[in-house]
């Protein structure tokens, strides 16, 4: 059961939350996600990171603890503030959730590349871990060897090279002509774009939450 | 200006009289085809009597017996006419940017029979026969083994809709609409009955893979489309298998009756299903199989294409669909097999592949033209004229309809522009020609070949000539030069596990979610059972970045000198991204590195004992190719070595040296510097080197260091030539400053 009360009272806000990134959602899918908000933090108002922790089937994702770090940054709320929330409230969830929605098809060029943008934002601060506004050659070394984590014994020199080359790769596309003794800091989020402009972002990192529907949510009871 | 005109009329002309040549001699080969029966017996007689009148007549020098080899002389003609034609359309560059391949080999059939014709033979028609058992299982099976299955799957819903539900539309509207035509007196047709209209609208709604290849292939649409079109022209089989068979049972009865329609739709499933399993069962023996070939690398490629053969020929046996059985067990097979076979196999595998089908195409088309002047005919204008505008009348309507609907099941919604392109792309090709040459023979079966056989005309020349301009004049996305890279790999990784993390918190079992259980149940069970050795435990990252380091290692190869190294296109070594103060990585390299340059130095201590075995056909050595592409890697890791840990590099001064023989050693004891800790270890029997893939299995314990000098002298003499592309390499890496002054950890060598 969930407060009723509280999350029709705060049901503009939500939507506003959701519309500010240029997405139209519907009220059923705010519902569901509430739903979902309410069976996580135990009818509580705000989810911590052991919430999170505790979803079973999250045990078998190497980077788990970067997507549970991830809701819990402030840099993902939109309001430069920086550092890392203990406890979020739906609001705040909302907001990183908002990151998967899809784009409209209606949407405009611009607010397609802001879309994009934001996304790659989010994805630039995963990796970005003390928030220096680069991606070093640790921090990208951490992700790749997060990566490969899963897979059983993996030799620390195999993924520290294939994090070197695509770091090389990276310094090669953007700034090709580096003197010998200059240094190359690491990826801006400038260089980041640039690298990641192969992959449609607005179609590929997103999910449907359209088929969302209760019946498919492991709720442990079902509210009207 | 005279010149060029002249080596064009040359190349004309020399072209014109191949084909006289082959025209010819192929007339005088059919000039048999009527005293085909006589001959059998007159082949004895003439043998005995060979045999009999040698003792009286003088031994004849010079016999001629042409019946003895004409069936295959006579294949072997048309194989090389196609070939020729192929041949001739791309060395005359201008005709062929206008008009695609598939018009031009028609056109070149229709002449062909026009001239075996006039000469008053009989022209040979496309065996229905012929088609479906040794044409099209090459075309389909190369179509299905390299088929992107990330776009195949993610748009696997759109793809199914299209070619199930829009198929049966297809059927219906265009069968029903043809028997609302044959009811018009003035067509003449009242003798057609709905039963047979909707027979032939079975035939006739089929999108062809072969034509939507040939035509598709030339004009480099984006990938969303192509997939589109083509997954929808390979997955129609089983519909048009169905629907085929059904009305023509039903034809005799002259009645559909409910259980038979109920029956129908059992059999549906019960097709492509069972298709489907056969080519996933001849998947998973052909995977296994393949993971025992090591010991005869030279029968790796065979074992793919029989397993793959077999498939769809057991599928035809039960009436199954057999073009999916096929892409089916390419699909299951590829992921596991070439993690099996060595590269050489491949490569083997993937031109074969590319080579049969193309000839089959290219047979096919010319044997439609040849066809199309052979078969008797019965125009009915008013049949054809409608039959054409309703198929394409049918086809827009499909394709709106159904669009529509998938669109709200779509993230990336499918625009006018695509839809208008998926509409166009509905090509019409032999299959239909075949299925409709099976039809019994009566007199609407004339009427129904003319009427495939003008859509099939009007879909590959009208709608295959113009759509090259349409795609232009449209502006439609077209295919992104895919350049690989690393990170792109990386992200689209870390996305996946990232959108089934966010998933799984939504409690939203998506698209992602199953997609990683797969993943997941592939990984621990059935990779083990069939890909052999370490390679099952292999992450797919690490399988790309290999895959990447061999590919520029071949193209280093194939430009034939170190110079032309592709990576360094810009001054950033890694110097540049490695931080000064950053804790220096430990001396010793990375046991999987060491081992695959112990491994390939073995290999070529090995390939120069072999050079002195003798030669013997059924063994693989270790040709100069495969030393080139070791030694390539092999270079290419010290590069990448060297590029990561300065300090490893020798100093400027050093590499300029001449005597070849100093800085071979230094390097040698540079690249066997270990650990002191490491314990011993024997030496591993030496396996099968001349599979590069094996360098990648995982690392095992380093050597004894003594064996490395013993080595050394034997392999002086193939390293030689490694030298001198490492000494251009370094000497352009002028990165490295004056002599490194961590130098001197280099001096403590071996224990």
């Amino acid at each position: 059961m969930y407060n009723y009360k509280h999350y029709c009272k705060n049901l503009h806000k939500y939507i506003h939350i959701v519309d500010v990134c240029f997405f139209t959602v519907s009220q059923e899918q705010i519902k569901n996600l509430y739903q979902r908000f309410q069976q996580l933090s135990g009818n509580h108002e705000k989810i911590s990171r052991d919430d999170l922790e505790r979803i079973p089937a999250l045990n078998n994702n190497p980077i788990r603890k970067q997507i549970i770090t991830a809701f819990f940054d402030k840099r993902n709320q939109h309001q430069n503030d920086v550092g890392s929330l203990d406890e979020i409230g739906f609001e705040q969830f909302l907001m990183v959730m908002s990151h998967f929605r899809p784009v409209n098809s209606t949407a405009t060029e611009e607010e397609k590349v802001t879309v994009r943008k934001q996304k790659l934002r989010f994805l630039f601060n995963m990796h970005d871990t003390d928030n220096d506004g680069i991606i070093t050659l640790d921090e990208y070394r951490t992700v790749v060897e997060e990566l490969l984590s899963q897979s059983g014994a993996i030799e620390t020199e195999v993924a520290r090279s294939i994090a070197d080359a695509a770091m090389l790769e990276v310094a090669s596309t953007n700034v090709p002509h580096m003197a010998p003794d200059d240094f190359y800091e690491g990826i801006t989020f400038e260089h980041f774009e640039q690298i990641l402009k192969g992959i449609e972002m607005e179609s590929r990192m997103s999910i449907r939450f359209l088929d969302m529907n209760t019946a498919t949510m492991r709720c442990g009871k079902l509210s009207s | 200006m005279d010149p060029i005109r002249r080596s064009s009329t040359l190349r004309l002309t020399g072209l014109l009289c191949l084909l006289f040549l082959v025209f010819f001699s192929r007339g005088f080969a059919s000039h048999d085809v009527v005293s085909e029966k006589s001959s059998g017996t007159t082949q004895e007689d003439s043998r005995s009597q060979a045999n009999s009148t040698a003792h009286k007549k003088t031994f004849p020098v010079l016999s001629f017996n042409y019946e003895h080899v004409r069936t295959p002389f006579e294949i072997s003609l048309w194989i090389l006419l196609a070939l020729f034609m192929k041949l001739g359309f791309h060395i005359i560059p201008t005709v062929s940017h206008i008009v695609p391949e598939s018009c031009l080999l028609i056109f070149v059939g229709l002449l062909v029979g026009g001239i075996i014709k006039a000469t008053g033979e009989q022209p040979p028609i496309l065996d229905s026969n012929l088609f479906f058992l040794y044409l099209l299982p090459p075309i389909i099976l190369d179509a299905g083994y390299f088929l992107p299955m990330r776009p195949f799957t993610e748009n696997i819903g759109t793809i199914l809709m299209f070619a199930m539900v829009g198929t049966l539309w297809n059927v219906f509207f265009i069968g029903g609409m043809m028997y609302a035509v044959c009811q018009i007196d003035a067509a003449k047709l009242a003798h057609v009955d709905l039963l047979s209209c909707l027979l032939f609208g079975s035939i006739i709604s089929a999108v062809d893979p072969v034509s939507v290849l040939a035509v598709f292939e030339e004009i480099h649409i984006n990938e969303l489309l192509h997939i589109l079109v083509f997954g929808e022209s390979l997955l129609n089989d089983a519909v048009t298998v169905v629907l085929y068979h059904l009305f023509k049972e039903f034809a005799h009865e002259q009645a559909i009756t409910v259980t038979g329609a109920v029956l129908g739709v059992i059999s549906f499933f019960v097709v492509s299903l069972g298709g489907v399993m056969v080519g996933v069962i001849y998947g998973i023996v052909g995977a296994f199989t393949s993971r025992f070939t090591s010991y005869s690398r030279v029968i790796e490629p065979l074992f793919v294409f029989l397993y793959s053969y077999m498939a769809y020929l057991s599928a035809e046996i039960f009436h199954l669909s057999g073009i999916m059985s096929l892409i089916a067990c390419g699909v299951i097979m590829r992921p596991y097999v070439e993690a099996n076979i060595s590269h050489k196999s491949y490569t083997t595998v993937k031109y074969f592949l590319k080579m049969w089908s193309s000839v089959s195409d290219t047979l096919i088309f010319i044997f439609l033209g040849v066809s199309t002047v052979a078969g008797p005919h019965t125009w009915n204008w008013i049949f054809v004229i409608f039959t054409v505008i309703f198929c394409l009348v049918s086809r827009v309507l499909g394709v709106i309809g159904l669009t529509a609907f998938m669109n709200k099941f779509r993230i990336v919604k499918l625009t006018k522009k695509d839809q208008f392109i998926i509409a166009y792309g509905g090509l019409r090709g032999a299959i239909a020609f075949s299925l409709g040459f099976l039809l019994n023979n009566n007199e609407i079966k004339n009427l129904f070949l003319t009427a495939i056989i003008t859509v099939i005309f009007f879909t590959v020349f009208v709608q295959g000539m113009t759509i090259r301009p349409l795609v232009e004049l449209l502006a439609v996305k077209k295919k992104k030069e895919s350049k690989e890279s690393i990170n792109e790999e990386i992200h689209t990784q870390f996305l996946d596990h990232l959108l089934t993390g966010i998933e799984d918190i939504c409690g939203h079992y998506g698209h992602h979610h199953w997609k990683d259980k797969l993943n997941r149940f592939n990984k621990t069970y059935v990779k083990r059972w069939l890909i052999a050795g370490e390679r099952s435990t292999e992450p797919q990252l690490i399988s790309f970045y290999n895959k990447m380091e061999l590919k520029q290692a071949m193209m280093m190869v194939e430009s034939g000198s170190a110079a032309k190294l592709p990576t360094i296109v810009s001054t950033v070594s890694i110097r540049n991204v490695q931080a000064k103060g950053s804790p220096k990585p430990s001396r010793a390299i990375s046991k999987s590195r060491e081992e695959e340059i112990r491994r390939v130095l073995r290999a070529n201590l090995q390939n120069t004992r072999q050079r002195l075995r003798s030669y013997s056909r059924y063994e693989l050595l270790n040709d100069a190719l495969e030393d080139d592409i070791s030694e390539a890697r092999f270079r290419k890791q010290k590069e990448m070595e060297r590029r990561m840990s300065h300090y490893l590099t020798v100093p400027a001064n050093r590499q300029e040296t001449p005597p070849v023989r100093k800085v071979f050693f230094q390097q040698e004891h540079k690249v066997y510097t270990y650990d002191d800790s490491e314990s011993p270890r024997g030496r591993a029997s030496p396996s099968c080197a001349d599979d590069v893939s094996e360098l990648k299995e995982t690392p095992e314990k380093p050597d004894q260091s003594s064996t490395p000098r013993a080595n050394r002298d034997a392999e002086l003499k193939p390293k030689e030539q490694d030298d001198q592309g490492d000494q251009l390499k370094v000497s352009r890496c002028l990165s490295d400053p004056g002599p490194n002054p961590e130098d001197d950890e280099d001096s403590t060598f071996l224990p």
